[in-house]
């Protein structure tokens, strides 16, 4: 009988900005003006999809065991743990930490009910953007209003970075989660690195 | 550039919009009915009135959801934005009021 051999495949994936590893090191500035960027690979996404106010939503709801947000900028859960994100009126992104067993419990909930589970994982890479210049890179690009006192920290909208769709995430004061489909990555975090070469030099008056 | 208020996003820049035309047009009752002149109307001929009008917009960059809004035309100024299958608020030259808001 012929032997099965099971390799864990998984030291062969490559994340989509692993090739950007070393560039996002060299251009990261510190200090007061600081500003750095880095890869948050192979994070668990699951898309759902489901009516508010119908059984599906509330058995998603209580699923993903944070809840669902209820309207735009919400985010359910945390950053560190699983996170929901407020994608349309019927439509959310569950993200959380490589290895979440969340997809099968979620199936199950949804059952045969009207709406939409997903793994969605490899669709979209996460870059993380932090430092006391983070919002200043960001504003150079994207024409949503990301003044503190209409994006806070733990609110996420969907919105463009340049001309890449971008999911915008503010996990805390000075850090920024920026999710664009894999094929937009490499173009995210080139635009970002060119963004934020200024601050490493003294601020011109 | 311009805020455009989207129904579920709130005010967001008009790049993140796609324009979608007239609104309120009545898909054919029986379009197998309809002669080919009637067909093409149909598909393909919209008023382009000057001042308020009702039309479709979408929200691609953002939520990506359709809704309806009423534009002055003159003055690109957005005087109602509103949900599928919510009634018309201020009347236009391409669809009445159709109640709801005063
Ligand atoms: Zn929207």
């Amino acid at each position: 009988m012929a032997e099965q051999v099971l390799t864990d495949i998984s030291a062969l994936r490559t994340s989509p900005l692993a090739h950007m590893a070393s560039a996002f090191q060299q251009g990261a500035v510190a200090g007061k003006r600081g500003v750095s960027a880095r890869e948050l690979a192979f994070t668990t996404q699951l898309g759902l999809r489901a009516e508010p106010g119908s059984e599906a939503h509330a058995a998603l709801a209580a699923a993903t065991g944070v809840g669902l947000p209820a309207s735009v900028g919400e985010v359910a859960g945390n950053a560190e743990g699983t996170a929901v994100l407020w994608n349309g009126p019927d439509e959310f992104l569950v993200v959380a930490p490589e290895g979440t067993e969340l997809l099968d419990d979620l199936v199950a909930a949804l059952g045969q009910s009207a709406g939409q589970v997903l793994d969605l994982s490899a669709n979209r890479t996460i870059i993380e953007l932090s430092g006391p210049s983070a919002r200043l890179v960001l504003e150079k690009g994207c024409p949503a209003d990301l003044h503190p006192r209409s994006f806070g920290a733990g609110t996420a909208i969907t919105t463009v970075l340049g001309p890449v769709p971008v999911l915008l995430w503010k996990t805390a004061e000075d850090t920024f989660r920026l999710l664009p489909r894999a094929s937009f990555a490499d173009y995210t975090a080139r635009w970002l690195l060119d963004a934020m070469t200024e601050f490493a030099s003294p601020e011109v008056d | 550039m311009m805020l455009i208020e989207c129904p579920w996003c709130g005010p967001r820049n008009e790049t993140e919009y796609g324009y979608g035309g007239e609104a309120h047009v009545a898909y054919p009752a029986d379009p197998n009915a309809l002669t080919d002149n009637e067909w093409a109307k149909f598909l393909f001929y919209r008023k382009n009135p000057k001042g308020l009008f009702a039309e479709r917009w979408v929200h691609s960059a953002g939520c990506r959801r359709w809704f309806n809004a009423v534009r002055d035309t003159v003055t690109y100024e957005f005087k109602a934005v509103y949900k599928p299958g919510e009634p018309q608020p201020i009347a236009t030259t391409n669809a009445p009021a159709q109640g709801g808001t005063k």
